[in-house]
C-alpha cells in the first residue's frame, strides 16, 4: 500500500511557558511507494519517531494529512488503520507465552472478523513460521534472546495482516553481530510478505544496507529522499553528506579562484565556477596516495582494517581534527613518513555553499 | 571463600542477636506458656502442663466472639479495601491534571493518628445530646430511622468497624498501587491500543498481570494486618470490647494479659498461638494461590 504524507506537521506545546511550540515534524511531504522497505534516517531528536507515531495514529497531526492509498486516515483512530508496529523495546507481554503474545491482536477481533481458537492458533503458527520462531511457542519472553524477542514482536505485528509495518529502531537493542543477521532477516520478511515497511533508525549503515528508499530528516525537516546509493553519491546538502558514510566525509574550507579549487594552499582540482568560498567535502575513498598528488597532509597514523587501510592525517584547511582516507593495502607506508600526498577522485569531491550549505553542482576535473 | 565465612556471620550478628532476643525467644516463651496451666509471671510458677489453656480459650464465648469478629472483619475489609484502592489508583493515574493533589488527599489518612480518626468517626456515627450523629442526620433526610451505630445492633457496629478499617488501610494501598501502575511501561499500552484492545481487556490482560506482584503483596499484608486488628476497635468502642461484642483476637489476648485482675498469661499465650496458626495457614494458602496467579 502506498502511503502519502501531505504537509504533515506536528507541534508539541513547550514545557516552559511563553515559549514557542516545539515543532517535531515540519511540513513533511512525501510518498512511500507500495511494497517497499523505507528507512527513516536522522540523528536522535530529529522527529523520525514522531513521524512513525503519526503514521500509526498514536499521535495526532497538528496539520497536514496522511493517506493510505487513496484513503484519508488522518483522523482514523490507531486501531482502525491496519498498522502493525514493532516497538524499540518490543513491548512483549512478559506474562504471556510466545504463542499468546502473537495471538493477542487476533483475540481483539470482534463481530464478523472474530476467529475461532483453532484459526487463531493457525494464524499465529503461520506468523511464527515466517519469522522462524515456531519452535519457541511455549516460552515466555524472558526465556528468549534479544533477537528471538524481536522476531516475536515482528510476528505479533504481522499476524493481523496489517497494510503497513512500522518499526521503531528495530536493531538498536541487539548486539553488533545479531544486528547484521537481523537486518537481513527484516529484509527477507519484507520481501516475502511484500508489505510496505517503514523503519526508523539513527544508524546510517543500517538504513543504507537494507532500505529500498531512504528518507533523511533533520530537526523535523525532510532533507532528502532517494535510493541509498543515490543519497550517498549525490547528497543535497552538507548535513546529508556528513550524516551518511563511515568513516564520515572529510570537510575542508575551500575556495574557488580563477577556475581552480583551492583547499588551503593546495590547488587540488579545476572547477568550473565563479570565485567564491565553499565547503569542500571529500569521501574517504576519494583519496589516493600519490607522491605527486596535489594535496599535502601531515600523517597522524595508519589503521589497518584487513582489506583496507585507513590513513589518518591532518590538513590545515580541515574542518574538525583529523581526516580519514581509505586506500587499498596495496602500498605500504613506511614508519618514518611524516607527510603524505593525495590525488583526489573528482567524483568523490562534493562542494557546498558556505552560506546555506546546499550542494553546488559543477564539473570538477 | 570458606575461611571468610565467619565474616558473613559477624555482619549478621547484630540482626541475629536482636531478632533472637526480641522475636525468637519471646515466641518460644509464648509457646511454652500456652501449655503451662495457670502460669503466674510474678512468681514464675504454674500448676501443671497440658492442653487445658487451649480447651479453655476455645470454649470461652468471648474468644469465639472475637474470632467471629476478626474473620468478618478480614473477609470484608481485605477485598473491599484492595478493590477500592485499585479503582482509586486507576482513577488517579488516568487523570493528567491535579494528580499530585489527589494523591496527597488520598494519602492524608495515613499520616493521621488512629485515635484522631476514631474521634472523627465518633462525630459521624455517635449520637450525643445535641445531634444523632452526622450519618443519622443524612439518613433522616431520606426518611430513615436513626441507628445507634456505637451501642446499637451488632451489624451496625460491625459496619462502622469495617468502614473505619477500610478507611485506615486505604491510603497505603493507594500509594503502593499508584506507583506500581506508574511503573508499567507505557509501550505495553501503546502496543495494546494499536491492536484495538478494549479498555477492559487491557486492564485484565495487561495492567493486572503487570501489577500482580504488588497486588499479592497488598493482599498478604492486608490479611495479616486485618487479623491483627485491635486499636481500631478500641478507638471506636472504647476499651471494654467484650461488652460491646466488638472484640478481636488480639484484643482478647490483650484483655487476658492485662484485663481484670492481673491477667491470665497462659490463656493469652494459647490465644496468641491460635492466632499465629490461623495467620500462618491463611498466608500459606495465599502463597499457593499466588503461584498460579502472580506473574514473574
Amino acid at each position: 500500500m502506498k502511503i502519502t504524507l501531505d504537509h504533515l506537521t506536528k507541534k508539541f506545546p513547550n514545557r516552559a511557558k511563553n515559549k514557542p511550540d516545539v515543532i517535531a515534524v515540519n511540513d513533511f511531504t512525501f510518498e512511500m511507494p507500495d511494497g517497499k522497505l523505507v528507512g527513516l534516517l536522522g540523528p536522535s531528536g530529529c522527529g523520525k519517531s514522531t513521524v512513525l507515531n503519526l503514521i500509526c495514529g498514536l499521535l495526532k497531526a497538528t496539520d497536514g494529512r496522511i493517506y493510505f492509498d487513496e484513503d484519508d486516515v488522518t483522523n482514523v483512530p490507531a486501531e482502525y488503520r491496519g498498522v502493525g508496529i514493532v516497538f524499540q523495546n518490543y513491548a512483549l507481554y512478559p506474562h504471556l507465552t510466545v504463542e499468546k503474545n502473537i495471538m493477542f491482536p487476533l483475540e481483539n477481533f470482534k463481530g464478523k472478523d472474530k476467529l475461532s481458537k483453532g484459526e487463531m492458533k493457525a494464524r499465529a503458527l503461520e506468523a511464527a513460521k515466517l519469522v522462524q520462531i515456531d519452535q519457541l511457542m511455549e516460552r515466555k519472553p524472558a526465556e528468549l534472546s534479544g533477537g528471538q524477542q524481536q522476531r516475536v514482536a515482528i510476528a505479533r505485528a504481522l499476524v493481523k495482516q496489517p497494510r503497513v509495518l512500522l518499526m521503531d529502531e528495530p536493531l538498536s537493542n541487539l548486539d553488533a553481530r545479531l544486528r547484521l543477521q537481523t537486518r537481513e532477516e527484516i529484509r527477507r520478511i519484507q520481501r516475502e510478505t511484500k508489505i510496505t515497511t517503514i523503519f526508523v533508525t539513527h544508524d546510517q549503515e543500517e538504513a543504507m544496507s537494507i532500505s529500498d528508499l531512504i528518507v533523511v530528516m533533520k530537526d523535523g525537516v525532510l532533507q532528502q529522499i532517494g535510493k541509498p546509493q543515490q543519497i550517498y553519491d549525490e547528497p543535497c546538502n552538507l548535513f546529508v553528506a556528513k550524516f551518511l558514510g563511515t568513516p564520515p566525509i572529510n570537510v575542508f574550507h575551500g575556495k574557488v579562484e580563477n577556475g581552480k579549487l583551492m583547499v588551503g594552499k593546495d590547488e587540488v582540482l579545476s572547477a568550473d565556477l565563479p570565485d567564491q568560498e565553499v565547503w569542500c567535502a571529500i569521501r574517504p575513498e576519494g583519496f589516493t596516495l600519490d607522491e605527486n598528488g596535489p594535496m599535502q597532509c601531515a600523517l597522524h597514523g595508519v589503521e589497518i582494517m584487513g582489506r583496507d587501510v585507513s590513513v589518518v592525517a591532518v590538513h590545515p584547511a580541515l574542518e574538525g581534527t583529523e581526516l580519514r582516507a581509505i586506500t587499498p593495502t596495496a602500498r605500504r607506508l613506511d614508519d618514518d613518513v611524516e607527510t603524505v600526498r593525495f590525488r583526489l577522485d573528482p567524483e568523490k569531491v562534493l562542494l557546498f555553499s558556505k552560506q546555506d550549505e546546499t550542494r553546488i553542482r559543477c564539473e570538477l576535473k | 571463600m570458606e575461611n571468610k565465612s565467619w565474616k558473613g556471620w559477624l555482619y549478621l550478628l547484630p540482626a541475629i542477636l536482636f531478632l533472637g532476643v526480641f522475636m525468637v525467644y519471646p515466641l518460644m516463651d509464648v509457646f511454652i506458656y500456652s501449655f503451662e496451666e495457670g502460669y503466674n509471671s510474678a512468681s514464675q510458677t504454674f500448676y501443671g502442663v497440658g492442653t487445658y489453656n487451649y480447651e479453655f480459650v476455645l470454649h470461652d464465648p468471648y474468644f469465639l466472639q472475637a474470632v467471629q469478629n476478626t474473620f468478618i472483619l478480614v473477609a470484608i475489609t481485605v477485598p473491599l479495601s484492595t478493590i477500592l484502592a485499585l479503582a482509586i489508583s486507576l482513577g488517579i493515574s488516568s487523570i493528567p491534571k491535579l494528580k499530585e493533589l489527589f494523591q496527597t488527599v488520598f494519602f492524608l489518612p495515613y499520616v493521621t493518628n488512629t485515635l484522631a480518626v476514631g474521634l472523627v468517626f465518633m462525630y459521624l456515627f455517635d449520637a450525643t445530646d445535641v445531634t444523632p450523629g452526622l450519618i443519622n442526620v443524612i439518613l433522616g433526610i431520606f426518611g430513615m430511622e436513626p441507628i445507634d451505630f456505637i451501642d446499637g445492633p451488632y451489624w451496625a457496629k460491625m459496619l462502622v468497624l469495617c468502614l473505619y478499617t477500610v478507611w485506615i488501610v486505604l491510603p497505603f494501598k493507594i500509594l503502593v498501587l499508584t506507583s506500581a501502575l506508574a511503573s508499567v511501561d507505557e509501550t505495553y499500552y501503546k502496543a495494546a491500543r494499536m491492536d484495538g484492545t478494549s479498555k477492559w481487556r487491557i486492564f485484565r490482560k495487561v495492567t493486572l498481570p503487570m501489577i500482580s506482584p504488588t497486588m499479592f503483596y497488598l493482599i498478604i499484608t492486608g490479611f495479616i494486618g486485618a487479623f491483627k486488628a485491635y486499636s481500631d476497635a478500641v478507638a471506636l468502642f472504647g476499651e471494654n470490647l467484650n461488652v460491646a461484642e466488638m472484640n478481636t483476637i488480639v484484643g482478647y489476648v490483650y484483655d487476658m494479659l492485662y484485663g481484670d485482675s492481673g491477667g491470665y498469661p497462659s490463656f493469652a499465650s494459647a490465644a496468641a498461638i491460635i492466632l499465629f496458626v490461623i495467620v500462618l495457614t491463611i498466608t500459606c494458602i495465599n502463597l499457593l494461590v499466588s503461584k498460579k496467579k502472580v506473574h514473574y
